[in-house]
């Protein structure tokens, strides 16, 4: 057998307001509700809507042949029921056909992995128990934020009963290896683990519209010779990526939904690959080995590792003095505390402080709210100051 | 006594600290019958105020404007340089121009007019340009005019104040109000140094600010100590906008405002603060103000873990100024040089009890004040601490300090001014 498994990332942030050192103390919403709810209701009339109904479309005509993953962040599901309930309607139609799963993660896009396992497992079931109440379904799969994955991280996982994760194929840690196999946690052999195909993956993602590519246009028609001409003995095929590359980062005009439309088609028409969700594929494939990844990988950048959201004096700081409140957060057990809280430790809020400018500096741009990574840690740790404040009144 | 001044703003539309003094300067002269002529580029628009043209040379327009200070009116006229003026010439071109026209006291030909330019009025790549240019304006107003005496702040007015002295024979007074050494520390820019030494040469009288602008001007200028007079500037009493700030934090807040550049010494009040926040948490700091070492500054503040007590304010702007001083429980002012150094003033009459340091020319004057050198951290945060923690200290400062504020005069300053007039008569 040989299939493809599509996996989608649907995430967005609740970003901070202009939060000045004369709000400190006076103002305890840190929010931008404006610019959440413009950019949700954009993203959902660019991307959302027209591409979840694309995939219906696409599963009411092949029947049970198209098969998809998603992770929805649970910060990304409220905004859908504050500012685009008709993009959670239309999820929830795609998980009633029965061909779509949906995976697990933490609730609010984090990095508490990487931190606090007491919190990671805590935010783990949190989501869990809110894609439950909307969905109506139990995740087996685990997808960490930004595919960041380790050995360790993969043990978390496995022992909380999940029988998979899916996680970036980095160059650096399969080496000679294909990341079109099935592999297993080093520590825990019982969690299998989905390693993306970046070459393919990104073809679509970030090249399909770049006219400087070798290969520009591309059509179906290519994409799957590229698949034919795989190894035979290579079973699956990971297609990773951000859900907003369908309409947000590729433009409709660029074509994207025509090629989106025309893929499967093309796929059974001229090769022998199937779709398959990651549940499917570990039911029925076995792994050919364990992983090893003693160091944290991601998907980001071409460091496939977590300087993105940490390394610089900054992110280090607003990380470090962020963690620090776990503590008080618990002692203090207040409803708001702990929503506040979950927001602030969405990923995204790092990733505004990266000063990585030269190679990817393009795509961090394009997602920054801010004009530079300094003025994202002021306003951070200036909201952070006030959220302190709160802690620590009696 | 007539005075023909030339300056590069005045208020309303003022960027620095420059526009205060020579409205404080020419106010407190107003008060000993000098008459002044303030010439300034204009270089803004949206002046409401009603103005005469006095003189129109081709497409340079020159006005005059009323202003609403009819305290000191009578014996002020004020001038703005029309924006459409002459376009870029080479030095050569320049001197031409200027020995035909000008010392022949013969008008300007449409010619030299041709082309529209626009003075920017800020520090930008044409600068040298407008200097220059501002100078040919100058000349042309010094021939049409009585005066007794020329009168040119800071570099970029010293080649109008030379020009005018060429046409018109008059002495020429040079007022220093900051030098290249304390923009740039070593790394003078040459071109600019090279205006401000053959302005203070050409100049029959030199003022400088302090008496550490005054050892600048001889030391690094070379220019005779018999020419160079200190005249300490002063400050406006400011009557306090009517405000209530809600302070919401309850910690004490030790305060540094200003441009965050090499000048300033932001990097010294950060290392200083890290060591008090290290002796005492109960203390929020705030850095208010942006320039080019602020990126720097917030690293560096990240870099020592103290950013949840440390703050970024940003630039402020107007009355929260003076918000920002209500909260505040100590102000620093730790400029590595400052020929004078108007902030601590401000601070005091807000009844904040200041900290500042030996580099700076206010320190000459201020006897209630803590002068601490710049570079001695430790005694910077030592200084902080007591002035947080004793409150006897603190008390005696916020009290003294306001009347010491208060008894500084603009009228003074201006007296000692007239005398440096008198000398050259």
């Amino acid at each position: 057998m040989r299939t493809i498994c599509f996996y989608f990332q649907v995430h967005q942030p609740f970003r901070l307001k202009r939060y000045k050192f004369f709000d400190i103390g006076n103002d305890h919403y840190y929010f931008n509700d404006f610019e959440n709810k413009s950019i949700m209701r954009k993203v959902a009339e660019k991307c959302y809507l027209p591409t979840n109904q694309t995939f219906l479309d696409l599963i009411n005509e092949f029947g049970d042949k198209v098969k998809i993953a998603y992770s929805i962040s649970g910060v990304a599901i409220d905004q859908f029921e504050m500012y685009a309930p008709d993009v959670l309607e239309s999820f929830k139609k795609l998980v009633a056909t029965g061909k779509v799963e949906i995976l697990s993660e933490t609730y609010s896009h984090s990095l508490a992995a990487l931190v606090s396992r007491e919190e990671f497992e805590r935010q783990v079931k949190m989501h869990r128990d809110k894609v439950k109440e909307v969905f109506g379904v139990e995740p087996q799969v685990f997808r960490n934020t930004e595919l960041i994955y380790a050995d360790w991280i993969g043990e978390y996982v496995a022992e909380m009963g999940y029988k998979a994760m899916i996680t970036e194929g980095a160059k650096h840690v399969l080496g000679w290896k294909s990341p079109n196999y099935l592999y297993c946690n080093a520590v825990n052999p019982k969690l299998k683990v989905l390693l993306k195909n970046f070459k393919l993956s990104d073809d679509i993602a970030f090249r399909f519209s770049n006219r400087d590519w070798e290969e520009f246009p591309l059509t179906t028609e290519k994409f799957v010779s590229w698949l034919n001409a795989l190894d035979p003995k290579e079973e699956i095929v990971n297609l990773f990526m951000d859900y907003e590359t369908f309409g947000e980062h590729q433009w409709a005009e660029t074509g994207i939904f025509d090629f989106l439309r025309a893929l499967p088609n093309a796929v059974f028409k001229y090769s022998n690959f199937t779709f398959s969700t990651p549940s499917e594929i570990i039911n029925t494939i076995d792994p050919v080995g364990a992983i090893h990844v003693p160091h944290p990988i991601s998907w980001a950048d071409e460091e496939r590792d977590l300087t993105a959201w940490l390394g610089n004096e900054l992110q280090d700081e607003a990380f470090s003095k962020l963690y620090q409140c776990y503590d008080l957060v618990k002692q203090k057990n207040d409803p708001q505390i702990w929503k506040d809280w979950l927001y602030l430790q969405t990923s995204d809020h790092f990733y505004y402080m990266c000063t990585k400018w030269f190679s990817d500096g393009d795509v961090h741009k394009y997602f920054n709210p801010y004009d530079s990574p300094y003025e994202a840690f002021v306003n951070f740790m200036n909201a952070l100051s006030d959220f302190i404040i709160r802690l620590e009144q009696e | 006594m007539k005075v023909l001044m030339f300056g590069w703003e005045f208020p309303p539309h003022i960027t620095g600290g420059l526009g205060t003094a020579c409205y404080g300067l020419t106010k407190g002269l107003s008060k000993f019958d000098v008459e002044v002529l303030f010439v300034v580029p204009k270089t803004y628009g949206d002046e409401d105020q009603s103005f005469i043209t006095i003189a129109d040379a081709g497409d340079v327009v020159i006005t005059e404007r009323k202003s609403t200070n009819q305290e000191f009116w009578d014996n002020f006229r004020y001038m703005e340089v029309g924006s459409n003026l002459i376009p870029y010439m080479d030095p050569e071109e320049f001197k031409k121009i200027f020995d035909e026209k000008i010392l022949t006291h013969t008008e300007f030909s449409e010619e030299v007019f041709a082309q529209n330019f626009k003075f920017s009025g800020s520090y930008g790549k044409d600068l040298y340009q407008e200097v220059a240019r501002y100078a040919l304006i100058a000349a042309y107003i010094a021939a049409n005019n009585d005066f007794d005496i020329i009168h040119a702040h800071d570099w970029l007015t010293y080649s109008a104040g030379v020009a005018a002295k060429a046409v018109s024979g008059k002495p020429l007074v040079v007022h220093m109000h900051a030098t290249e050494f304390d923009r740039s520390g070593e790394n003078v820019n040459q071109k600019v140094y090279d205006i401000e030494r053959s302005g203070m040469e050409a100049a029959d009288k030199v003022i400088a600010v302090s008496n550490l602008t005054r050892n600048t001007v001889i030391n690094k200028y070379g220019i005779h100590p018999d020419k160079v007079v200190t005249v300490h500037n002063s400050v406006e009493p400011i009557s306090l906008p009517d405000f209530t700030v809600n302070k919401a934090v309850k910690e004490k807040i030790v305060t540094f405002l200003g441009r965050i550049t090499y000048q300033k010494g932001p990097d010294y009040f950060i290392e200083a603060a890290k060591l008090v926040i290290d002796r005492d948490p109960n203390v929020r700091f705030v850095m208010a103000g942006s320039g080019d070492m602020l990126n720097k500054m917030i690293r560096r503040v990240a870099q020592l873990g103290i950013a949840t007590k440390f703050h970024f304010a940003g630039f402020l702007k107007g009355h929260e100024v003076f918000e920002m001083f209500s909260m505040s429980d100590v102000y620093v002012m730790p400029s590595v040089s400052e020929p004078f150094g108007i902030s601590p003033l401000e601070a005091m009459m807000s009844d904040v009890p200041v900290i500042i340091s030996k580099q700076s020319g206010v320190a000459e004057i201020l006897k209630h004040a803590l002068k601490v050198d710049f570079w001695d951290v430790e005694d910077m945060a030592d200084a902080i601490y007591g002035m947080l923690h004793y409150e006897g200290l603190s008390k005696m400062f916020k009290k003294y300090g306001k009347v010491e504020v208060e008894n500084l005069r603009w009228e003074n300053s201006a007296y000692k001014v007239k005398e440096v007039y008198k000398s050259l008569l």
